[in-house]
């Protein structure tokens, strides 16, 4: 079935700079019987949003409800099976991508783990600059330099190879890489869950700065909601592919209207409450994993 | 002997420990003694010494590249090719030391006595067995249980660890189960045999807050059922506050903190520590944020972790800290209980909290 929600009209007449309508993706799950051709996964069932300029907008959601597979549709690095996305007005899905040039300047993703994202025969220089190769900038080196000061990483990190840098250092390369081209709009999927607290909450606070540095708009996804409200100052939260609640950050971590949300809100461990006598029992009970057959699971297969 | 949390009164560490620990002195599941592990020449993990009680859960918390997982590794027996153990590390139930002891008679304690949850279960579990089978194996190679029986108990520890039809999922393979199912699988094989002392290295990092959730209280479920101890690894404080009742905070190989999680965590008395628990507040959820408390940047600590063999002589977090002077140059003693201090020559004063909420302490460069 498609459901589709409306988006909550921007506040402001701000045109949205991604219209995201009735966003549908299935994927064909392999055949395990002779006689019943294998429903599909619905992965997207019918999302709408909107994404105006300047606009931080996170999208929360527990493992397998579809955040990165709409980050994907909305970076055009995937093809929905029904709905629209226009950036800037104009149509994404469905173009060419030999006509996407519009989008792949302006729109850039940096993803959870920086090191599969990474060419490791790649020096950093090659690295941070290739999307300005295809551009054909005039200046890629100026940019070079520009860039790592921007991310934080020394000058002479260029010479050197991904995996000769941290965690948190790799996730500055890819971050420097994604801002080369001066997009409007950064894509994040998960860029911090694979780090450790200070270095998430020094790559937070690089994002929090690029962000007003370079006036971008920011779409970060995560299952972690106290990290999203760090972030983002717009919240949709995902269940089962799809937006069950959206609204302004604040009013979704501190009232939060849909059960579901409510569940994310609990699964979120805090030294606070667990100093209060929060117990691994009581987390579960708070994230709705705790009754017996609630299996938290929905059998995702990456 | 030169580790902090014994050179300065061995002879108390049981009476001391136990006092601390809340538990009975000979009433230890795991006893490790200077456990250093070693590369060569290169000291990896130094002079660590720590003790579980029975059914006591501590935690042990660090940035990546502390030395955690090799602490885990070599108290298992499991360190890779090219990496030795010195040290000591006794279980109760076995008269000998496992440091020094044959790879066979290992493999005989492992998953037994002591197993161990990983991080990543694709590479522990055997792509091509069905899960029930490997739950199954591990009972018949420790002879506890053989044939038909073992499938049944198979089949009964996976509904153990929640897993919705059981039997169904014992037929399947690792790679049709999702992230979260396998490690639940992981933790029935490691609960088969009733062990003394379970080793989780950050079961939880690759799953989702939801999914973290429920395996956390099955875990500590599982080791309460069997009374066993558990070893608790993980970079997540509020995790480790959620299960254990202890920390030991590891950098550079050495542990320089230890003590009660609350203590640890609201009146943290090493640098390093206090550093971390800082980093780590992101804001409680639900309270309010329009107040602009959200958009101030997050304490972080100065620099990262260098890459082993780089670490500095004497304190080893001292190219990090606030508060070196030349007094760091030489190795800090321990400073404190054995079971309850730090090892640092300028700890903070109890008084000087840093419990999250509390905005004075969290004030970015707030500290002199
Ligand atoms: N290429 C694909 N083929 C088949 N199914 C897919 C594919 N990509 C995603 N899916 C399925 O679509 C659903 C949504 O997946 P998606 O990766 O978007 O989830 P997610 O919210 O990003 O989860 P996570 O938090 O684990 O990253 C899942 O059921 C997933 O198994
Ligand atoms: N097999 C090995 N050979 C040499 N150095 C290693 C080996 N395994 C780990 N190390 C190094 O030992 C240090 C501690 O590693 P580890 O115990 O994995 O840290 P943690 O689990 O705390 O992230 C790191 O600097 C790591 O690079
Ligand atoms: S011993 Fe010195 S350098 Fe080390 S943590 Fe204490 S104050 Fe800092
Ligand atoms: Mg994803
Ligand atoms: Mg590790």
């Amino acid at each position: 079935m498609t459901t589709s929600t409306t988006p909550t009209p921007p506040d402001g007449d701000q045109p949205a700079l991604l219209e995201v309508r009735d966003l549908v993706r299935d994927f064909p799950r392999p055949r395990s019987s002779l006689l019943r051709a294998p429903e599909p996964v619905h992965a997207l069932r019918g999302v709408s949003l909107d994404v105006r300029a300047g606009q931080r907008f996170g999208i929360v959601g527990e493992s397998g409800s579809g955040k990165s597979t709409l980050l994907r549709l909305l970076a055009a690095l995937d093809r929905p099976t029904s709905g629209t996305i226009r950036f800037r007005g104009r149509e994404v899905t469905g173009v060419p991508e030999r006509r996407l040039g519009f989008l792949r300047e302006d729109l850039q993703v940096v993803f959870q783990d920086p090191m599969g994202s990474l060419d490791p025969r790649m020096k950093v220089r090659d690295i941070v600059t290739e999307p300005l190769v295809a551009q054909g900038h005039p200046d890629r080196l100026g940019r070079l330099d520009e860039l790592l000061e921007a991310v934080g990483l020394p000058a002479r990190a260029a010479d050197r190879y991904p995996h000769q840098f941290s965690g948190g250092q790799r996730q500055r390369i890819a971050i420097a890489r994604a801002l080369s081209t001066r997009p409007a709009v950064l894509l994040a999927d998960e860029p911090v869950s694979a780090l450790d607290v200070s270095v998430r909450a020094q790559v937070l606070n690089l994002l929090a700065d690029l962000v007003d540095e370079f006036d971008l708009t920011l779409v970060f996804v995560s299952h972690d909601l106290s990290v999203v409200r760090r972030v983002c100052d717009t919240i949709a939260v995902m269940q089962e592919g799809e937006i069950v609640e959206q609204g302004p950050a604040d009013r979704v971590t501190t009232r939060p209207e849909h059960p579901y949300t409510r569940q994310l809100l609990g699964a979120v461990p805090s030294l606070e409450r667990a100093l209060a006598g929060q117990d691994a029992a009581g987390l579960a009970a708070a994230a709705g994993a705790a009754a017996p057959g609630a299996d938290a699971d929905r059998e995702v297969r990456r | 002997m030169s580790d902090p949390v014994t050179a300065r009164t061995p002879a108390d560490v049981t009476v001391g420990g136990a006092a601390v620990d809340g538990a009975p002195g000979d009433d230890h599941r795991l006893v490790v003694e200077d456990l250093s592990v070693r590369a060569g020449r290169l000291g990896l993990v130094h002079d660590v010494s720590f003790r579980l009680g029975r059914g006591e859960r501590v935690g042990l918390i660090g940035e990546s590249g502390s030395g955690k997982s090799l602490t885990a590794l070599a108290v298992m027996g499991l360190l890779p090719e090219g990496l030795s153990a010195s040290g000591s590390v006794r279980v109760s139930s076995v008269d000998h030391d496992l440091v020094g002891a044959s790879d066979a008679r290992l493999a005989d304690l492992r998953g037994r006595v002591l197993s161990m949850v990983f991080q990543e279960p694709m590479t522990a579990l055997n792509p091509v067995m069905r899960v029930g089978d490997q739950v199954a194996e591990v009972m018949e190679v420790h002879d506890l249980a053989s044939g038909r029986d073992a499938r049944r108990r198979a089949v009964e520890l996976l509904a153990q660890v929640r897993m919705r039809d059981p039997d169904g999922v014992a037929r399947r393979y690792p790679h049709q189960l999702s992230g979260g199912q396998r490690q639940r699988v992981m933790l029935a094989i490691a609960l088969a045999n009733e062990p003394d002392v379970l080793v989780c290295d950050e079961p939880t990092t690759a799953l989702d807050v939801t999914v973290q959730a429920q395996m956390l209280d099955l875990v500590v479920r599982g080791a309460a059922e069997r009374d066993a101890a558990l070893l608790f690894i993980t970079h997540d404080l509020a995790v480790v506050a959620t299960v254990c009742e202890r920390v030991l905070v590891m950098y550079g190989g050495h542990i320089v903190e230890a003590g009660p999680t609350r203590r640890v965590f609201t009146a943290p008395r090493h640098p390093y520590t206090r550093g971390l628990v800082r980093a780590s507040d992101l804001g409680a959820l639900g309270v309010d944020g329009t107040d602009g408390s959200l958009r101030r940047p997050l304490p972080t600590i100065p620099g990262t972790v260098p890459p082993a063999g780089a670490f500095p002589s004497g304190c080893v977090f001292r190219n990090r800290c606030e508060r070196a002077d030349e007094a760091c140059e030489v190795e800090p003693p321990w400073d404190g209980l054995p079971g309850d201090g730090a090892a640092c020559v300028h700890p903070y004063d109890p008084e000087d909290t840093a419990a999250p909420g509390d905005t004075a302490a969290s004030e970015p460069g707030g500290v002199t």
